[in-house]
């Protein structure tokens, strides 16, 4: 199959009502270039998984259009869905059959007949590292071993889009950092992906344009880049040698004691660190170490949602 | 999906429906045989030898193809609906559902799978109680042509019923409320000419009953209604409930949002 169009996907005016009268879409746009790696943040209900579930047609749209490398749904859903893998935030493969079963069953609902489905599936339970747990029941997975099982369901047609609904969510820090490493190396590799996650440093590490939804609509669609730029504070948390009882407040610089051992101050993105450091320095505070009281990304994400931003306030920097 | 593709897809489905049940064979193939053979015994040689003659035929004779036809039913019906619902219940139906699978291809594949199971099961049956009754086979055509459309029928109203329940409950309310009664009341274990007026009347609104008795003049000669209206209104019933479980899975009807 090829494919000449720019974006990899291309949503307009998309809005879903279900059945309960829940407006969960209220027409959104959105544009995926080809090869981007994209992330769609929201809150919980903020109409993420609706959105993932119209593109692999498991929700059905009220109205808009959506196309797929070009393909409008309407037109060719089922060659619309030959370009796109998906990976679902729950569990949703067979418990009780083998790995290397619901790999090759699941390339066969894409006509890939046996002998290549098979070698294909071979290569990505070792990719994912997966093999040695090939013949097993997949109820006997851990949780972190399923979840790459799913990762190598959705890439078993070698699809060109792969949306993955929060894929790390449960997953420890290491398997969590192997699984970046193999979304970064396929999408290095050409695949566009587009994630949905509550992590926003895995967002923020990954991603290089992103798009905020809430209450269904979309409130920021920008580079990771430009949204970072509108970060206008951070707070930083700072550990002390020693203790203190109370600390001298500083102009520009709201110092609170979070404990005897550790403060938390609010920084303009325009001013200096070096100001508060003399300071603390003159009262004879020895900083021992400093990090980040939030993700960045998070604490424009929270700001934006609690803000509650319209359609109307979208800034769309292309 | 071209046609290639196409077959690979239906392959896939019924490979997997025949993985599925042979893989909890202990559950889907043994009972039915131990239930059949119990009926063999004691509706067959020990009940049955008391009876003695049921519409000229021993009793064992009258009853064997309607226990062969009982079993066929059962396993087609409860292969779908248990596989179909189970997908449903686990979401696993979705790996079907975002592939570029055609409805069409999904239902035939369900519904192989399902005949699959019945007829693999109606031939256990069948070997069975070659062990219990003489038979000779009194025509080949009209007894294979009616368990294939039975199957057919009840694998396609399996599957109709997976798709509009919504929990194991549901799952069990027809076979246990209607299947049975009506495998039970469709002259499986007696002729229709020992009833009289309002009960005859109702039993031949049994579409039961007149598969029953075609898969008997297919085995053993003698039927107590015309065999062509039964081909014909399996035929219609097949065909009526195969546009209507696609329809549903056009419409996605209980299976996307």
């Amino acid at each position: 199959m090829k494919t000449t169009e720019n974006s990899a996907l291309q949503i307009k005016g998309l809005a879903k009502t279900y059945d309960n009268s829940f407006q969960a879409l209220k027409g959104i746009d959105l544009k995926v270039s080809q090869g981007d790696f994209f992330a769609l943040l929201g809150p919980n209900g903020a109409g993420k998984s609706t959105t993932i579930g119209v593109i692999c047609s498991l929700v059905r749209k009220t109205s808009g259009s959506l196309k797929i490398f070009g393909i409008d749904i309407d037109q060719d859903f089922s060659a619309a869905k030959q370009y796109v893998g998906v990976v679902p935030q729950e569990f949703n493969f067979n418990q009780f059959e083998k790995p290397i079963d619901i790999l090759v069953t699941q390339a066969g609902y894409y006509g890939i007949p046996a002998p290549v489905a098979t070698e294909r599936a071979h290569k990505y339970l070792k990719l994912l590292g997966l093999w040695e747990k090939h013949n097993v029941p997949s109820r006997s997975l851990s949780g972190g071993m399923k979840r790459r099982l799913m990762i190598a369901r959705a890439l078993i047609h070698e699809p060109k889009l792969l949306v993955l609904d929060e894929p790390t969510a449960g997953v420890d820090i290491e398997l969590r950092r192997s699984m970046w490493d193999f979304l970064e190396d396929i999408n290095r590799h050409g695949t566009t992906i587009i994630l949905t996650t509550h992590y926003l440093e895995e967002a923020e590490r990954l991603c290089r344009n992103v798009a905020i939804i809430d209450k269904g609509k979309i409130v920021q669609n920008t580079s990771v880049k430009n949204l970072i730029k509108q970060l206008n504070k951070e707070t930083f948390i700072l550990d002390i040698k020693g203790e203190i009882n109370n600390i001298k407040t500083i102009d520009g610089y709201p110092l609170t004691m979070v404990d005897n051992s550790t403060l938390e101050v609010a920084v303009d993105k325009d001013k200096s660190l070096n100001q508060l450091f003399n300071h603390l320095t003159n009262e004879g505070i020895e900083i021992i170490s400093m990090r980040n009281k939030a993700n960045r990304l998070e604490e424009l994400f929270i700001d934006m949602v609690e803000k509650n931003l319209t359609t109307d306030e979208v800034s769309k920097d292309e | 999906m071209n046609n290639q593709q196409k077959w690979v897809a239906f392959e896939t489905i019924v490979r997997r429906e025949i993985r599925r049940f042979m893989r909890i064979w202990p559950q889907t193939l043994v009972p039915p045989v131990i239930t059949m053979a119990l009926y063999f015994v004691i509706f067959g040689k020990l009940v049955g030898s008391r009876i003695g003659e049921m519409s000229s035929l021993p009793y064992i004779q009258f009853v064997a193809p309607g226990l062969i036809m009982m079993s066929v039913i059962t396993n087609s019906y409860s292969n779908v609906v248990s596989s179909f619902f189970g997908s449903k219940f686990q979401s696993n139906i979705e790996e079907l559902l975002v592939s570029p699978t055609p409805n069409w291809i999904i239902l035939v594949g369900y519904i192989v799978g399902g005949m699959a199971r019945g007829l693999g099961v109606g031939l256990i049956v069948t070997l069975l109680s070659i062990y219990f009754a003489d038979f000779s086979l009194y025509s080949l055509p009209v007894t294979i042509g009616i368990v294939l459309m039975t199957s057919l029928m009840f694998s396609l109203a399996g599957l109709i019923n997976a798709i509009f329940a919504t929990s194991f409950d549901d799952i069990s309310i027809i076979p246990t409320f209607v299947l049975t009664p009506l495998i039970y009341l469709g002259g499986v274990f007696y002729s229709i000419e020992l009833l009289t007026g309002f009960w005859k009347s109702l039993t031949l609104l049994n579409p039961i009953l007149y598969m029953v008795n075609a898969f008997r003049y297919g085995m053993v000669g003698i039927t107590d209604i015309n065999i062509v209206g039964s081909f014909a209104m399996v035929g219609l019933f097949s065909t009526i409930l195969f546009f209507l479980a696609l329809w549903l899975l056009e419409k996605g009807s209980r299976l996307r949002s």
